[in-house]
């Protein structure tokens, strides 16, 4: 087979992934900073996943069992078709099961059952520099992180309690790193910023298209930026899962005819279906046979 | 006023290349003292502006400042964090072009409270509340607090940047030309806004301009220059009442009656 002359392990050189290597050391060394690389070019366009990709392929080993999920669930087009291309490209085990996960990539969600030492979790980022919509220039934004100068972040906060009457930004929160750099934690819910606080977990963040690797080691605190007077909080669900009843978990709003009939599910597919088929049963859910 | 000196200015120069931007100024100013610099366009006075104000490394000279204990420190001496602390903090800087110095998508509040938040206060209210205070203070009204800059005027986006710089307490502001592209009336109420906010204040105030109403309204003292050099300086009533250089009689001499 001339095939096997031109096949790697997980796609991408052994040269790039030890240049992306070098950059997830230098991430985890100084948690929060944006560390740049040689990002390349993947099959998939950017914005797809180009970034999260490049660091699950460089830190992939045989024994890994790796996870994707897009917006929490398991069962959406990118999540599948990462899951095929790794289980394809590098032969490894690939699962739905959160705990049995040793990576998992993910984009817009942090799994609702807390991640264990060992387990890796590899954030999608489109845009990393939490004060780019602020400060358009890199030279200024860089610098800024350098001499810790961050009361333009809390501008943003000032503007959106001056215009909402409280903290309106939803996703991408902003939090301070191990109290020095300011993170854009990617597109997540502020729902999940709590999570990544102190977890045992090693968090890593890949961003194609701006070249940016940042981490978050385990057992880090990570803190969402606030005001005193008006505290970060996260978002509450006035009623549980449809499916599963879970209360405490982030709901995804899911329409169901063209008369206003919606239902609110887990966005974490895994989670709920762990759940139901222990025999919890939602408003709209059916009830299963636990398994034997 | 006070007999040290709040910031001196030793032999500044900048060149371009082979052409000169400012050459060999010295000057010093005092806690409470307004200096004007006038000039022609290209004299140099925003060139010599930007060097004292650290905006722009001069090629030869220094520049010493009173720090809040007494101790002189020389600007291009201190660390960049350092000097950026010094710029929010203890310095204002008034721009010609009110877009230059403020946030224009960002509402008026925030653009006078971001000093506040950009050394470490965390408390919405009372941000609030003092940028409120100073909103007024320049005479924007109230109900202003929530728009944006772009939605204002010309004379309200330069007394909303007045409001940003002065919101700190600084000891010291630059500024340049920020009369330049207001018509006369909105003019007058600024200069008129600017003189009483430096008496209360008792601010030092560097101020560029090419319009010698504006220096003899404003200033105390005078530096006019050309061709990069000092020329003529004095106290601002003898510099335009008895101009010695033939270059500042013609300055003086080309003020247009009304």
């Amino acid at each position: 087979m001339s095939d096997l002359a031109t096949y790697n392990f997980a796609y991408l050189d052994e040269q790039t992934k030890r240049m992306i290597r070098r950059a997830i050391l230098k991430a985890i060394a100084i948690p929060g900073y944006q560390v740049p690389f040689a990002s390349r070019e993947m099959p998939m366009p950017y914005g797809w996943g180009t970034g999260g990709v490049q660091i699950t392929a460089s830190i992939i080993g045989p024994d890994d069992v790796l996870k994707v999920i897009d917006q929490g669930a398991d069962d959406t087009t990118n999540a599948v078709s990462i899951r095929a291309f790794f289980a394809k490209v590098a032969n490894v085990a690939v699962t739905t099961h959160t705990h049995d996960a040793s990576i998992i990539q993910t984009r817009h969600r942090i799994p609702e059952k807390t991640l264990l030492e060992g387990q890796v979790l590899v954030y999608q980022v489109p845009i990393p520099e939490p004060l780019r919509f602020l400060e358009p220039r890199e030279t200024e934004t860089r610098t800024m992180h350098a001499l810790e100068e961050y009361g333009l972040m809390h501008v943003k906060l000032y503007e959106d309690i001056a215009l909402n009457g409280h903290i309106a930004t939803t996703y991408a929160y902003p939090v301070k790193v191990a109290g020095r750099y300011v993170m854009d934690p990617s597109p997540i819910p502020k729902f999940d910023n709590p999570k990544m606080h102190l977890s045992e977990a090693l968090q890593l963040f890949g961003a194609g298209r701006e070249k940016r690797i940042y981490a978050i080691p385990p057992h880090t605190a990570v803190v969402s930026l606030d005001f005193e007077d008006h505290p970060f909080e996260v978002q509450t669900f006035d009623r549980p899962c449809a499916l599963c009843g879970a209360e405490d978990v982030y709901l995804d709003e899911v329409i169901l005819d063209d008369k206003g009939g919606r239902m609110f599910v887990c966005s974490d597919t895994d989670h709920c279906e762990e759940r139901r088929a222990c025999g919890c049963v939602g408003e709209l859910g059916v009830k299963q046979e636990a398994a034997e | 006023m006070t007999d040290t000196p709040l910031f001196k200015v030793n032999g500044v120069s900048k060149f371009y290349g082979a052409r000169t931007g400012c050459a060999d100024v010295s000057f010093e100013l005092y806690p409470g003292e307004v200096l004007a610099i006038v000039g022609e366009s290209g004299s140099g006075k925003t060139t010599l502006l930007n060097c004292v104000s650290t905006r722009l490394p001069p090629s030869a000279g220094s520049v010493e400042y009173r720090m809040r204990d007494g101790q002189f420190r020389d600007l291009y001496r201190m660390s960049e964090a350092e000097r950026r602390f010094l710029m929010r903090t203890d310095w204002g800087f008034v721009h010609q072009n009110p877009a230059d110095g403020l946030r224009m998508t960002v509402s008026a509040g925030a653009n006078a409270g971001e000093r506040l938040m950009a050394i470490g206060q965390r408390h919405y209210g009372n941000i609030r509340s003092t940028a409120a205070e100073w909103l007024e203070r320049v005479e924007i009204s109230i109900d202003r607090i929530d728009d944006q800059p772009r939605a204002f005027s010309g004379g309200m986006r330069q007394r909303l940047q007045i409001a940003r710089n002065l919101i700190t307490g600084p000891r010291l502001v630059f500024m340049d030309e920020p009369t330049g592209g207001l018509d006369v009336s909105v003019q007058a109420r600024l200069l008129d806004l600017i003189r009483s906010l430096v008496n209360d204040l008792g601010l030092a105030v560097i101020i560029v301009t090419h319009d010698l109403a504006v220096a003899r309204l404003l200033s105390h003292r005078m530096m006019v220059m050309r061709n990069g050099r000092v020329i003529e300086s004095g106290l601002t009533d003898r510099v335009l009442d008895d101009p010695r250089e033939p270059y500042t009689q013609l300055l003086v001499s080309s003020i247009l009656q009304v």
